[in-house]
């Protein structure tokens, strides 16, 4: 890949995209784009040389892709993981959190707040910024500080602050529009890095692209162990940074290739939840999956696909996840789903659950919540074989910040693959 | 209210927006009200917010205010069927968020909000998520409608993004009197008296109305002392009314007590445009 292929957007994909925020912010988005392009696009100062390095020697780059051999035995495909969950912090997110920080320093900005939902955005927005020497200030829903504990620590620990938010449900979609007024008070000195492929341009554009090694490797990485290209790349989407990244290769043909990368498959599976269906009267979708059953209307910045009622008000989503409950998707995947790029697939709260027992049992990798969704998705598909004989699944993070909200799923659950948890007999699971 | 001619009676086919006539003579009052709380008397012009379920301009007795409403059971229709009778004879401002005009009506796009926004007697609109480069479809049913579009200008807004924002707007210029978000605040910030020379220096022959956190005498009298037509006032009102929920009070009490704060704001305002007269000798 090189930086000079990529065309510079204006920021709509298709109907979507765009920039849809107060004034107030306006100035500091067109200076964001000014130093997206500069920097990112154009390797300005060798931004993306010193990108590069800090992501190798830092971060653990490049990650591994793996053959999965007892899932590739039971599906009857070859099964590969692309191991994000290797990389430092246990997730994918690193690779925009490190990009974004070092841009905030090349751009002279003395400040990071984040917004985070399952804890990995800001747990790997506060390692880069701590890793920057940068003060760093992180906003998550309450809901979601309980349900993932381990994160709030480890930010706390790396230096950041953890703000709250007790408006509304607490969750990802509260947390945003809480860094965005944070954002609004301090643009000045302040630069918000954003965690997924949404919100205003630059942002789904510069986020995708900090996510890009991600495809690249799997593309090199493809052609050195199989000797092509795969057949299929399956990603969960709840934003959808860990698809547009691992996808990005695939979408458009480029200079340079010899084989087609749009015959490339490309799956994103989202979050059905408890169930497709709607409460309108209530305004909660007991799902997030926006792509699968949302509508076009304008969130967080960004026209995009969401989970809205008739009126246009946003809906409360749901899953069993907190990275993927978001009621919302960045504008780049909704297009790509319109063009039918993409397939935009859903997998159930029990479906999840289940796969993310099944992959830490046959395969030794405890996946995050969010993964689960991903690989879910080859046990759901009536006949793998359908999918190809090559499929990569990204396994975009580590499972040791679900065990607690796991294991309690499971407790709830008459799952055929749960281990037995009584070796607590007497002690009680708390 | 006695349900006597409604706005869209004193506006045979939607008429024209009455927005430019508020703006005449002594600095207007605009309160900031949500679709519900007790109307206003004493007012040259009403924001009227349509509360929307991510309200990322808004502090948080805005943030509480939209809680309550939706909570009430707010919706867009309830929203229409209370302006339409409304029965005040000043100019009514809608503001809300882009979505939920975007998402009105069968087809996608702001125009059918616009055409009954009309019909029900709003003279324009103010909608803090969208700048002035995604305006272009809400500009274009405004004008076809002969509805105001209003421009918030901002502390951070440069130059020559002023003179691009001041060309596309019309009704007003609501200037933001600090970075942030809505809510009131003790002083005005000296941001407000810069970004009103910036706005003067453009020639420009709009009204400038300034809010955000506006909600004493002192600071209603500083910015019209320099050189404001009018001040917003929101939170600094939405607090009165969401005190007089919590407190269980009656609404005629709430509404007294809105009175008194209007008055308070009103004289300010008075004050103000009588320094800035004298300083102008």
């Amino acid at each position: 890949m090189s930086e000079h292929q990529q065309r510079r957007g204006d920021g709509k994909f298709g109907r979507y995209g765009g920039q849809y925020v107060p004034e107030a912010l306006m100035p500091a988005i067109e200076e964001l784009t000014d130093a997206y392009e500069r920097y990112v696009l154009e390797n300005g100062d060798g931004f993306m040389d010193e990108f590069r390095r800090r992501l190798r020697d830092f971060g653990g780059r490049p990650t591994p892709l793996g053959r999965a051999d007892q899932l590739s035995e039971r599906y009857g495909i070859e099964v590969y993981l692309k191991r994000e969950d290797l990389l430092h912090g246990g997730a994918h997110k690193l690779n925009n959190a490190l990009g974004q920080c070092l841009l905030a320093k090349y751009m002279g900005k003395e400040r990071i707040v984040a917004e985070t939902g399952a804890g990995q955005h800001g747990t790997a927005t506060a390692m880069a910024a701590a890793h920057l020497d940068m003060p760093c200030e992180i906003y998550m829903g309450r809901r979601d500080i309980n349900r993932q504990r381990p994160n709030v620590f480890r930010m706390r620990i790396n230096g950041a602050e953890v703000n709250p938010v007790d408006v509304g449900r607490g969750t990802l979609k509260e947390a945003i529009n809480e860094t965005m007024r944070d954002w609004a008070t301090t643009v000045e000195t302040t630069h918000y890095v954003i965690g997924s492929i949404v919100g205003p341009h630059p942002f789904p554009s510069m986020v995708r692209d900090f996510h890009r090694p991600m495809s690249a490797e799997t593309k090199r990485q493809s052609r050195e162990q199989f000797g092509r290209l795969p057949d299929a790349v399956v990603a969960c989407a709840g934003g959808g940074s860990n698809t547009m990244g691992i996808f990005s290769e695939f979408t458009d043909s480029r200079d340079g290739d010899d084989e087609d990368v749009t015959d490339v498959d490309l799956y994103a599976v989202e979050a059905g939840g408890s169930t497709l269906d709607v409460d309108e009267e209530r305004g909660v979708a007991p799902n997030s999956a926006s792509l699968s059953t949302g509508s076009e209307g304008v969130l967080h910045g960004a026209r995009t696909k969401v989970l809205q009622d008739t009126d246009g008000q946003i809906m409360e989503s749901h899953s069993v996840s907190s990275g993927l409950d978001y009621a919302g998707v960045g504008p780049e995947l909704a297009h790509l789903v319109d063009e039918g790029r993409v397939d935009a697939v859903n997998v159930d709260d029990d479906a999840a659950l289940e796969a993310f027992h099944r992959l830490s049992q046959a395969e030794g990798i405890i996946p995050a919540l969010e993964t689960a969704h991903a690989l879910a998705f080859l046990e759901e598909h009536e006949n793998p074989a359908e999918l190809g004989e090559y499929v990569v699944v990204n396994v975009s993070g580590r499972g040791d910040k679900d065990l607690e909200a796991a294991m309690e799923e499971t407790a709830g659950r008459n799952l055929a693959n749960a281990p037995e948890m009584d070796v607590f007999e007497g002690e009680g699971l708390q | 209210m006695n349900g006597d001619p409604t706005p869209s009676t004193l506006l045979p086919d939607g008429g024209e927006s009455r927005i430019p006539d508020a703006f005449d003579g002594e600095p207007a009052f605009v309160p900031y009200l949500a679709a519900g709380d007790p109307s206003y008397a004493g007012a040259d012009c009403i924001e009227l917010g349509l509360p929307f379920s991510e309200p990322i301009a808004e502090g948080p007795t805005i943030q509480q205010a939209v809680v309550r409403a939706m909570e009430g059971g707010m919706t867009v229709e309830r929203y229409f069927e209370f302006v339409s009778e409304l029965d005040v004879d000043v100019p009514l401002v809608c503001m809300t968020y882009y979505n939920l005009i975007y998402r009105y009506g069968d087809a996608a796009g702001p125009e059918p909000f616009v055409e009954r926004a009309a019909r029900e007697g709003i003279d324009g609109f103010v909608v803090p998520d969208l700048p002035v480069e995604e305006a272009g479809p809400l500009r274009a049913a405004c004008d076809e409608h002969g509805r105001d579009l209003v421009s918030i200008v901002a502390p951070t807004t440069a130059d020559e993004r002023l003179r691009r924002l001041v060309d596309r707007s019309s009704g007003y210029l609501y200037i933001q009197a600090r970075l942030g978000v809505t809510g009131a605040r003790t002083s005005v910030s000296g941001r407000t008296a810069e970004s009103l020379a910036r706005v003067a220096e453009t020639g420009t022959d709009l009204p400038r109305a300034v809010g955000f956190g506006i909600s004493s005498f002192e600071q209603a009298r500083d910015v019209i002392a320099a050189g404001a037509d009018g001040v917003i006032v929101g939170s600094a009102l939405v607090d009165v009314v969401a005190e007089g929920h919590e407190e269980d009070r009656p609404v005629e009490e709430t509404a007294a007590r809105l009175e008194d704060l209007g008055r308070e704001l009103t004289e300010g305002a008075l004050a103000g445009a009588e320094t800035g007269a004298s300083q102008a000798d």
